[in-house]
C-alpha cells in the first residue's frame, strides 16, 4: 500500500532533490523529494540505503557468540543489542529466570546505556538545532558551536555521556562493545570499589539530567507554535510496560495505544510478537515497515521510543522523573502529544529516570553478589525484547541441538519508526518546503524532523559529525541546476 | 665455563643441546613463536621465531645455540618480518577478534598487539569452511586455523588418537578431522584430551563457555604475551 506523498504520479517529469546522507544521525540514510515545476512537493521518502545481513550471517554460529557479535550492529547502542540477544538466549540455557544479581547488573548496564545514548543524542546531535535555530549559520550548528556559546550545557552533556559510558565499562568490561551479558546471566559482578566510583557522581547526574529536562520543557513552553506543531502527525504508540503499567525499559509486556491515547492492546506477551507484528517490504528502502497485524499496514503503524514510552506507561517508578512525566502529560491538555520535537523532552525525562534507576541500583547489595549465573532444562528458541534508547528492540533466535543458531529475526527500534519518520518528513516538506526556493536551512528542517526520532539508520558504527551533507537540484531532464554542500 | 652467545648484543648462556629460543627465553629475552611448545619437538612452521645468526635467517626454535654466535632478534628488520608474517596469518583465516570468544586469550591476537599490527595490510582470503558443531562438548571453527599442528601433534603423540591432520598443499592446505565422515562426533575425541586444550587461536573451543571470563581478567588482559611467556619460562 502507499501513503499520501509516498509515490508521485508522472515521476519522470519531476525534479529530484536528494539529502544524501542525512547528517547528525547514526548511520546512512537519504531523503529524496520530487518537485513539480512550481516547486510543489509531490513525493517525499526517507530511504535506508545500507544492507547489513546480520540475520543471515548469525546463522550457523554458536549461540554464546551471538550477544557479542550482534552488538556490532551499532556503535551508539550496542548494549541494547547485547542485552536483547542475551535475554533471548536465556531460555535456551534454561535460565528462566536469571538470578537477581544478573538482572540487576544487566539493568544497570542498560540504564547506563539509556543515559549515555540520550545524552549523546540531545546534546551532541540535536542541541545545535534547538539552541541556535534550524536555519542558523551552518558553521555554528554543531557541538563545537554549542561549546562556544553554551559551555556549561556542552560540558554537562559530555560528562553525562561519560558517566553512562563508565556504568557500561564497569558492568560490561568496555565502554563500547563489552561482553558482560552471557546467556544465563552476566560474567561479572561489581566490586565495592567499582560501585563507589560510580556513586561519587551519581547524584550530580540526576541533577544535570533534571536541568536537561527543564531545558527541553522550556522550548515547548516558550515556543509552542513551533515545537508543538513541527512535523506533527498522529499515530499509535507502542512500547514495553511493566506488569503494573510502570515504565520499564528492560522487561515487561507490550502495549499499544491509539492516537487518542486509548489502550487498544495490552498484556501482549513478548514471545508472541510474530503473531501481532508484520513487516511490509517496499522496493525503495532496505528498511521494512512494521505494523500491527490485526490493524493492517494502512492503520496499524505506530511510533516507538521516548515519546511513545513516556505516554504509554501509567507512571514512571522514580520520583523526579514521574514529576516531569506529569508535567509533560499536562502539556498535552488531555490529548497525547504527537509532536516529533516532543521526543526530545520525553527523551530527557527518560534520561532523568535512568540516572535515578542507576543511583538506586548502586545501593543494592545484590550487584556485589557472586550469584551471577542460572541454568535449567535446555530450550530451542527464545525471544528477547528490550526498550533500546530509540525504541522497542526485538531479537528472536532458534538454536539447534548442535548449539548453532538456525534462525534469527531482528526488528530494531528505528524500523518500527520507519513509517512515522516518513510521515514527519512529508509533513515538514508540505509545510516548509512546498513551493519555495530550497536552501540549506530549509532542507535542515527535514533533518531536524528525522533527528527528533534519534534514528539509528544502519544500526552501524560511523564517525559522528563528520558526514557531509550534499544537496543537488536536478531539472526534469536530470541536468544539475543547483548544488550546495556542508561539513565533510 | 658456561658457553654463551650474543643476542642483540647481550650475552646469553646456554647448555649443549639448548636451542637459541630456549636459551634466550631462559635468560629473559623474548623470542616470539606460535607453533613451538615445550612439550613437543620443534616444528619450525610459523617462522615467527626466525632470527639472524651469523648473517643467516634461522628458526630459533629448531637451531641449537652455538658458542660465540652473534644473533639478531629484536631489531627493526627482524620485527618487521615478524609483523609481515602476522599480517599474512591474519588474512589467511577469518580472524574477527570483535566477536571471537578467544579474544583476550588468543596468541595470534596477542602477537598482533605485541608487534603493533594495528591495520590490515593484505587482501583478506575470507575462507568459508563450515564449522563442525557435531561433538557434544567441543566446537571446531576451521576458518581460524594457522596450521601450527599443535592439535595434530598432541592428539597423535600424547592422546594417542590422531584425531586431526592437515591435508591439501600450499594455499589449499587445511585442517581436517580424521574420520570417514569428517565429523568430530565420529571420533573418540574428548574435551579432556590434550589436543582439546592446546589450540593457540580460536579453532578448538569448549562449548557453552565462550565469554564466561570478563574483559580485564582474560589471559592477555593481565600480561602481554612476552611478559607471560618469560614469566612462565622462569617459574
Amino acid at each position: 500500500m502507499s501513503f499520501e506523498l509516498e509515490t508521485a504520479t508522472n515521476r519522470e517529469s519531476l525534479r529530484r532533490v536528494a539529502i544524501d546522507p542525512v547528517s547528525r544521525v547514526e548511520g546512512h540514510g537519504k531523503v529524496t523529494l520530487l518537485l513539480d515545476e512550481a516547486g510543489h512537493v509531490k513525493e517525499a521518502r526517507l530511504h535506508i540505503v545500507e544492507f547489513r545481513g546480520f540475520e543471515k550471517f548469525i546463522q550457523g554460529r554458536p549461540y554464546w557468540e551471538v550477544p557479542v557479535m550482534v552488538q556490532r550492529l551499532c556503535g551508539i547502542c550496542p548494549v541494547s543489542h547485547h542485552l536483547a540477544a542475551a535475554k533471548a538466549l536465556d531460555p535456551v540455557v534454561g535460565a528462566v529466570p536469571i538470578t537477581a544479581t544478573a538482572e540487576k547488573i544487566r539493568r544497570l548496564m542498560h540504564y547506563g546505556q539509556i543515559l549515555q545514548s540520550h545524552a549523546l543524542h540531545f546534546f551532541h546531535l540535536s542541541s545545535p538545532d534547538l539552541l541556535f535555530g534550524f536555519e542558523s549559520p551552518v558553521q555554528q550548528r554543531n557541538i563545537v558551536g554549542v561549546a562556544g556559546a553554551y559551555p556549561e550545557v556542552a560540558r554537562q552533556g559530555v560528562l553525562l555521556r561519560k558517566f553512562g559510558q563508565e556504568v557500561i565499562r564497569i558492568t560490561a568490561g568496555k565502554r563500547v562493545h563489552g561482553t558482560g551479558a552471557v546467556p544465563g546471566g552476566v560474567n561479572k559482578s561489581l566490586t565495592p570499589a567499582e560501585r563507589d566510583e560510580l556513586l561519587q557522581d551519581a547524584d550530580q547526574m540526576i541533577q544535570w539530567s533534571r536541568d536537561a529536562v527543564h531545558l527541553a520543557r522550556r522550548l515547548h513552553e516558550t515556543n509552542g507554535s513551533l515545537y508543538d506543531e513541527f512535523g506533527l502527525f498522529r499515530s499509535h504508540l507502542f512500547s514495553l510496560v511493566r506488569a503494573d503499567g510502570a515504565m520499564d525499559l528492560y522487561d515487561g509486556h507490550l502495549r499499544l495505544r491509539d492516537a487518542r491515547g486509548q489502550i487498544v492492546r495490552d498484556d501482549l506477551a513478548c514471545d508472541d510478537y510474530d503473531s501481532f507484528i508484520r513487516e511490509e517490504v517496499k522496493s525503495w528502502s532496505y528498511m521494512k515497515f512494521p505494523y500491527i497485524t490485526e490493524l493492517g499496514p494502512a492503520r496499524g503503524w505506530y511510533k516507538v521510543g521516548p515519546l511513545a514510552r513516556v505516554q504509554n506507561c501509567d507512571f514512571i517508578p522514580s520520583t523526579l522523573a514521574e514529576i516531569e512525566r506529569q508535567a509533560f502529560i499536562a502539556h498535552g491538555d488531555g490529548e497525547p502529544i504527537h509532536a516529533p520535537l516532543a521526543y526530545h523532552w520525553a527523551r530527557m525525562i527518560e534520561m532523568l529516570h535512568a540516572a535515578e534507576v542507576i543511583r538506586s541500583l548502586l545501593d543494592d547489595p545484590d550487584i556485589l553478589s557472586g550469584n551471577r549465573m542460572a541454568e535449567g532444562p535446555r530450550g530451542r528458541e527464545g525471544v528477547g525484547i528490550i526498550e533500546a534508547p530509540r525504541g522497542t528492540l526485538i531479537h528472536h533466535y532458534r538454536v539447534g541441538d548442535d548449539d548453532l543458531v538456525s534462525y534469527c529475526n531482528l526488528i530494531v527500534s528505528t524500523t518500527h519508526n520507519n513509517q512515522a519518520m516518513n510521515e514527519a518528513v512529508r509533513q515538514v516538506a508540505r509545510r516548509y518546503l512546498d513551493g519555495r526556493q530550497l536552501t540549506e536551512g530549509l532542507l535542515n528542517h527535514i533533518e531536524v524532523a528525522i533527528r527528533a526520532f534519534d534514528p539509528c539508520l544502519s544500526c552501524a558504527t560511523h564517525a559522528l559529525g563528520k558526514m557531509p551533507l550534499a544537496v543537488e537540484l536536478l531539472d526534469a531532464g536530470g541536468a544539475l541546476l543547483d548544488h550546495a554542500s556542508t561539513g565533510g | 665455563m658456561t658457553k654463551q652467545f650474543l643476542l642483540d648484543g647481550q650475552p646469553v648462556p646456554f647448555e649443549d643441546g639448548q636451542t637459541v629460543l630456549e636459551a634466550a627465553r631462559a635468560a629473559g629475552h623474548y623470542i616470539p613463536s606460535l607453533c613451538w611448545h615445550k612439550d613437543f619437538p620443534p616444528h619450525g612452521s610459523c617462522k615467527l621465531c626466525v632470527v639472524k645468526a651469523a648473517g643467516r635467517h634461522v628458526s630459533a626454535c629448531a637451531t641449537p645455540a652455538k658458542e660465540g654466535w652473534e644473533v639478531e632478534s629484536n631489531t627493526p628488520e627482524i620485527n618487521g618480518e615478524r609483523r609481515g608474517l602476522l599480517q599474512m596469518l591474519l588474512v589467511e583465516g577469518n580472524h574477527f577478534c570483535p566477536s571471537c570468544e578467544k579474544s583476550g586469550d588468543c596468541e595470534l591476537q596477542a602477537l598482533g598487539y605485541e608487534y603493533e599490527v594495528l591495520t590490515p595490510r593484505f587482501r583478506h582470503f575470507f575462507p568459508d569452511r563450515p564449522v563442525d558443531a557435531s561433538h557434544p562438548d567441543v566446537l571446531l571453527d576451521f576458518n581460524r586455523c594457522i596450521f601450527c599442528e599443535l592439535c595434530v601433534r598432541a592428539s597423535r603423540d600424547i592422546d594417542g588418537k590422531s584425531v586431526f591432520a592437515l591435508t591439501g598443499r600450499g594455499i589449499d592446505k587445511h585442517l581436517v578431522v580424521n574420520a570417514e565422515s569428517g565429523r568430530l562426533a565420529d571420533t573418540d575425541f574428548a574435551k579432556t584430551d590434550r589436543a582439546a586444550n592446546i589450540c593457540p587461536v580460536g579453532v578448538i573451543l569448549h562449548k557453552r563457555v565462550g565469554f564466561a571470563v570478563p574483559i580485564g581478567e582474560r589471559t592477555f588482559d593481565l600480561a602481554t604475551i612476552s611478559e607471560k611467556t618469560l614469566k612462565e619460562g622462569s617459574s
